[in-house]
Parts: C-alpha cells; structure tokens; sequence
C-alpha cells in the first residue's frame, strides 16, 4: 500500500510540567503520522497525557511552568516553535479542536452564529452577510433541523448532543485539514453518540480532512478509527491499525484494557479480569517500563524502558514497548479460548495505597 | 423468575413524581410539571439486582431517590417489607434508612472534603447507636473489607483517586450493614480498569452479605453484567423489564433495541458487520411529553394508534414485560398468551398488542433527520 506523505509528524514529543509535587511527565516521547482523511484514536485513561498531547499540537498547554521537547511538524511548519501570532492562524484555518463538553466550551452569552461568524471573520476576508450564510450552511451540515432559524439561538437552548454538533460546526468553519476531538462523545448518550460518530464519518468522507480522536472508549475507537495509539504513563504503548490493536495486541495494558471491558456481544462473564493497582503518579513513574509494577508478566528485562519499536513479525507499522517474545504474549494474552486480558489469576496486589495513584 | 425471589423487598407502585414549574414575581403560579417519573410500578426480590438504564433525563435519578424517599412521590405507593413509606415522616423513616442506602455516581462530590475517611465512614454507625471504639473497629474492617487500607481512617478524600473514593463511598454505605443499596450511576466516573474493580468488588459483597441492589446506569453493557433483571427507561415511563440475558437476545421495545444498536461493539470486524439503524433525535421534553406512546416521535415502528393510545405494559413469557403496540422479537402464539400486566401504568389502554398483519420489516430507518431539540 502506497501512503500519501502525512501532513503531521509528530517526533518524540515530550511535555513536562514543574510543579509542587516535582517534574510531571505528562508526555514522554510520542511519535506518530497523521495522513490526509485519516482517523487516528489515542486511547488511554484518564492521566496517560492523551489530552496533553492532543492541546499541545495547538499549543494550549503552554505556561510558564511547562516544558516541551521533540517536534509536530504540520505542514512544514514546525508547531512547538510556532510564535503566538503564527499559531493563531493554524487554529481553526488548519488544525481546529472539538473539546469534550460544549457547555463549558462555548460563550455562552454570545449567540452561537455570531461565535461561528467570529471565527470566520479572524481568517477570512467575507462580507457580514456571507459569513452568516456560510454558518448556517455549517449548521445544517452537522445536522441542525431549522438552522437558519436557530443561528441566533443561544448555547443553553440547545440539548448537549446538538451542542456538540455546534461544536463541529464552528470547527468545521474554516475547513481544517486536521480535527483534533478530544472525547468528543464521552458527555452524550448513546443514541447520540452513534449519530455523532457517523457524522465524522461522513465529514471525512466529504472533506478528507483528518481526525484525532482522543477517548477512552475502545468501542468508539472500533466503530471509527483507522489507527490506534494506546497511551499509558504518558508514552505510547503500542501503534498500529485498528486490525493490529483488536486482533493482535501485542501489550500487557491493551490486552488489560480489552479484558477490563464488559460487552453486549459476548457471553457474560462471571468475573471481569482487571489491571491490578493503579496507574502511577506521573511525577514519580516506575523506573523502566511503566506498568511493570502492575504487570502480572513482569521479569528482569523490563527493569529497562523498552524501546517503541515493531516486533510482530511481517509487522509493517505494529509497534509495542513490551520486551516480551510475540509468539509469547499470543499465549500469555488468552485468559479464555478467544477471549483477551490481563492472567486474573496473578498475584493479587496489596491493598492500595492513597496518592501514589492520581495523577 | 428471579432465582432469588423469595420475598419481595421493594414494591414501587404506580408511583408518580411531578416537579411543579413555578413562575411569578409576588405569588408563584405553577404553570406546569415536568414529569420525571410517571406511573413506574416494579418490585424488588430480596438478594436479586434490578438494573435500570435509560438515557439522561429519562427519570432513572429521581426514580431512585424517590425509592429512596429522599424524594416524597407526588402519586403512587411505595412499599418497603410490606410497609407503606411513602409520604412517612424523617423520623419514622429513621428505621428504614438503616436497611436501605446510597451510592452516589460522583465521587468527588459525594464526600465531604473537611472530613477524614473514618468520619465518614464512622458517621452512620454514631447516628445509628454505636460508640467510640466498637466504630472505631468497625471502620477498620470496613475500610478492609472494600480494598483499602485500615491505616487510612485519618486520610481526607482528596488524597485519594476516583476508584479508591468510590470504595469509601461503599464502604459508607455497607456501614450500618443495610439490605438495599441503591447504586445510582457507580462507576460510569471512573476508568475501565478501575470500573472493572468496583464492579467485582460490588459483586462480592453482594455474594458475601446476600444484598439487594438496585443498579441505575446508563450504560447497558455494564447493567447486563451485573443485573438479574433489567428495566429500561424512557421519560419517565418503564418501557421494558426483563430477565438480563432476554434483554440482549430479545428486546421487545423498540427503544430497547434501537439502544442496543447504537452500542459500538468493541470488536472492529463485528462493528463493521453490524447492520445498524441509528436512531433519530434525542429524547423529548418532559414537561410536554409526546402523547400515545412517549418514544413515538423516534420510534421506526410507529403508527396512528401510537399517537393516540398509551401502550399497556404487556405480560409476555418469563416475566419479560414491555409496553408497545407493535412489539418486535415475539412470535403470534406468544402474542396470544400475552396478558395486560399489573405494572401497567393507570392511563394506558387496555389492549394487548395485536398479532400484526405479516410484521412488516423494520422500516431502515435512513441517515436521520435529528429532530428539534428540546427548547429551554
């Protein structure tokens, strides 16, 4: 398969915040390409610097007390480096981000097509009368019913799912070539969520336009994405298409994550496996690889940081950070004939202790 | 039934809770109701664990404070071992609320931050009659006994982590040793890894201590792991009830099925396969709900007889109860030996549902027009 060239690399990005408490590495060495019409989902939980690595791009972690290493070229342009003004043009013109509740992210004492013409406005030379036809146009595109009548609606006269297609709209506005979506359908109900998840799919089948798309929610990264990065302790664990991550998962957490989930097309389970203990304080992470101390596979090599590199033989983009053999883990990974997870039957941790969890 | 179903511990009896809209600058004028909960009747057997699930704002909180009597119905009966509790004073529910208690789905802001752990825990046995030590042993155990450390008594909730919080809440709640927990939204808060924790943990207890859980979720992947039976909500109205698995396998309600579908399936290949129809809109307002049947506006399957007739909750085999004029997944001779059931809301017709001319398939329902949002 011949790949176009990405239009974002992203190498060995590292972000760190000095606080109270010490150094936290939120972000520690992530790489990843993003190609033109692409769906790449990052997965982790809360505190893996899923988030941190999806606002950094647009350089909305950036204060005083934070510290970045590592490139995100776009397009050439180098973001990292990116002054200010140069980033308030790549904002919404280029890469534009869908936050995860619309309440708290839109004005709301401004009405919503004066917010989407706003953004209009700061990129592109239009008369007021066009600006508004084009919000309009948005909002019917993201499935607004009666669009022309509620572009002057306020954002509490909505209900959260159709706030949340104000919310695409207004990113859509100046046709980004990257959507970064972070959780953009953890706060909607289900029947919502479908019909927000098929709505990207149809955006990108329109526009081409690529998406990152930041969740914890492996059965949204199987209903929509195309590549998968799994994040823990603020690296990645493992990369690869979606086919690698679901049918091939190569590390201990996936595998951990996979199991811990319970599903409607399986038979129940009496007892859900989990991942024992608590992820770890990312101001004071395990030496070498970060899971070890959770990890019922643990041994002596992972004392050392595994390397993010492909394993899997005929892998072509599969990478893992797990020393472990392959033909290994195939057998480690089956807690049941067909069914994948974290060995329920290792040692059971002691009980927890506050703090060295929260991160 | 229920294997369990030895007695009945709850009974919810057409209970209705109306919140009054009120308007005016001098005298406040009621100038409607939102109907939260409206005419949910279901019982609940002692040791089994109803789920209920339902979208947000379909009633499932208010219903289970009102179970609770945190909240005073505004119509209907309920019954707590047989005694009527439900317009019963603070005082003369002192009694009961030592045999049913909460778990709450926030827990950041279920526990009082000025307060240590073994205050917390410890307050309920004080209230209740215990003293001093034996609290103090008892917290102990307790902290133990949900996963956390005895040494934390002295520890305040933010030094803890979502998981390890939502632990204190249960240990909370089991300390006056109650017969009834209601979980109202457990551990939709926390991380898969960690809700997989709180699960099985739920789990034991109730396996060690026989109780009776009354689980409130919205998400019906988690409520089919834990539950022996499962009601489905929808502004205000109980639309199905039924054995867990029955659920999955065979949802009556078009609502319940159209909530089925719209669950990804984490399996991309079974995604992929999945032929799935997304439902249109987003739930109604409940001050003014649709008339007929309340899903109608959404509903693929709708008719004129929708629109004008509630439907009854019908009876079919294996206490799998559903109210729908047009039922799906059940053959004509089931349709035949439906019954109206008892749980059937005052106001619905009277009719079960009639064995259709050839079911016409279920309408695809096409890329969805999403329907007018509810105005504030």
């Amino acid at each position: 398969m011949s790949r176009p060239d990405p239009i974002l690399e992203v190498r060995d990005l590292a972000v760190s915040f000095a606080t109270d408490e010490g150094v936290v590495r939120a972000v520690d060495g992530v790489s990843f390409d993003l190609r033109a019409g692409e769906i790449l989902a990052i997965v982790g939980e809360s505190g893996c610097g899923k988030s941190v690595t999806a606002m950094t791009l647009l350089g909305l972690t950036r204060s005083p007390n934070a510290n970045f290493d590592g490139t995100a070229t776009y397009k050439d342009i180098e973001l990292l480096g990116a002054s200010d003004a140069q980033l308030q043009e790549i904002r919404g013109e280029e890469i534009a981000m869908i936050f995860q509740d619309p309440m708290a992210s839109l004005n709301p004492v401004m009405k919503i097509g004066a917010q989407i013409t706003e953004q209009i406005d700061a990129h592109r030379d239009l008369p007021k009368a066009q600006a508004r036809d084009r919000a309009i146009e948005l909002l019917e595109r993201v499935g607004i019913p009666r669009a022309r009548e509620r572009v002057d609606s306020y954002p509490h006269e909505f209900s959260g799912g159709m706030r949340q297609r104000v919310m695409i709209a207004l990113a859509l506005s100046c046709d980004p070539s990257v959507l970064i979506a972070d959780e953009p359908t953890t706060a909607l109900d289900v029947t919502v969520q479908a019909q927000i998840l098929q709505r990207f799919r149809e955006l990108r089948d329109e526009t081409n336009a690529a998406l990152i798309l930041v969740t914890h929610d492996l059965g949204v990264v199987a209903d929509i994405a195309d590549n998968v990065a799994v994040m823990y302790a603020g690296r990645i664990v493992e990369q690869g298409t979606l086919d690698d991550i679901f049918y091939d998962p190569q590390h201990p957490y996936t595998w951990g994550l996979m199991g811990a989930i319970t599903r409607i097309d399986r038979p129940r389970r009496t007892r859900l496996p989990t991942i024992p203990g608590l992820p770890p304080s990312l101001a004071n992470r395990p030496q070498g690889c970060h899971l070890r101390p959770r990890c019922p596979h643990e041994f002596d090599a992972c004392t050392k940081v595994p390397a993010l590199e492909v394993r899997v033989q005929g892998g072509v983009a599969h990478a893992d950070r797990c020393h472990l053999e392959p033909e290994r883990k195939r057998r480690l990974r089956e807690i049941a004939p067909g069914e994948i997870g974290l060995d329920p039957k290792a040692p059971p941790v002691k009980p927890s202790s506050p703090k060295d969890a929260a991160a | 039934m229920s294997p369990v179903a030895e007695g009945a511990l709850l009974e919810v009896e057409h209970v209705k809770l109306h919140f009054p809209i009120k308007q005016g600058i001098l005298i406040d004028r009621t100038v409607g109701h939102v109907h939260a909960v409206d005419d949910v009747t279901f019982t609940l057997h002692e040791g089994e664990t109803l789920g209920l699930v339902g979208e947000s704002g379909c009633g499932k909180t208010t219903l289970s404070r009102t179970v609770m009597r945190l909240l005073e119905p505004t119509g209907g009966e309920l019954r707590f071992r047989g005694t009527d509790v439900s317009h019963a004073s603070r005082k003369a529910l002192m009694p009961l609320r030592r045999e049913m208690q909460m778990v709450f789905q926030d827990p950041y802001a279920s526990l009082n931050p000025r307060k240590r752990i073994g205050q917390i825990v410890g307050m309920a046995l004080e209230r209740h009659g215990g003293k001093g030590d034996d609290v103090e042993r008892r917290v102990g155990r307790l902290l133990e006994r949900v996963g956390l450390s005895p040494e934390h008594v002295n520890r305040f909730p933010h030094e803890f982590s979502g998981g390890q919080r939502q632990r204190i809440g249960v240990a909370r709640a089991l300390a006056i040793e109650p017969r009834l927990i209601v979980l109202d939204e457990p551990v939709s808060a926390l991380d898969v890894s960690i809700q997989a924790q709180i699960i099985n943990l739920l789990e034991d207890l109730q396996d060690d201590l026989g109780l009776t859980y009354l689980f409130v979720a919205h998400d019906l992947s988690v409520v089919r792991h834990v539950s022996d039976r499962i009601a489905v909500m929808y502004l205000g109205k109980l639309m199905e009830v039924s054995p867990a698995e029955e659920l999955y396998t065979k949802p009556i309600h078009p609502y319940t099925a159209a909530l089925l579908q719209a669950i990804p399936i984490p399996d991309p290949r079974e995604n992929r396969a999945r032929r799935r129809s997304v439902v249109a809109g987003e739930p109604p307002n409940p001050i003014n709900p649709p008339s007929g049947c309340v899903f109608h506006p959404r509903c693929p399957h709708a008719t004129d007889v929708c629109k004008l007739v509630e439907p009854p909750l019908t009876q079919y085999a294996n206490g799998h109860v559903a109210a729908c004029h047009h039922p799906l997944s059940v053959s004509s001779n089931e349709l035949k030996a439906a019954t109206i059931s008892p749980a059937s809301p005052l106001s619905a017709g009277k009719a079960t549902p009639e064995p259709a001319a050839p079911a016409a398939p279920a309408a695809p329902a096409g890329p969805p027009a999403p329907a007018e949002p509810a105005a504030g």
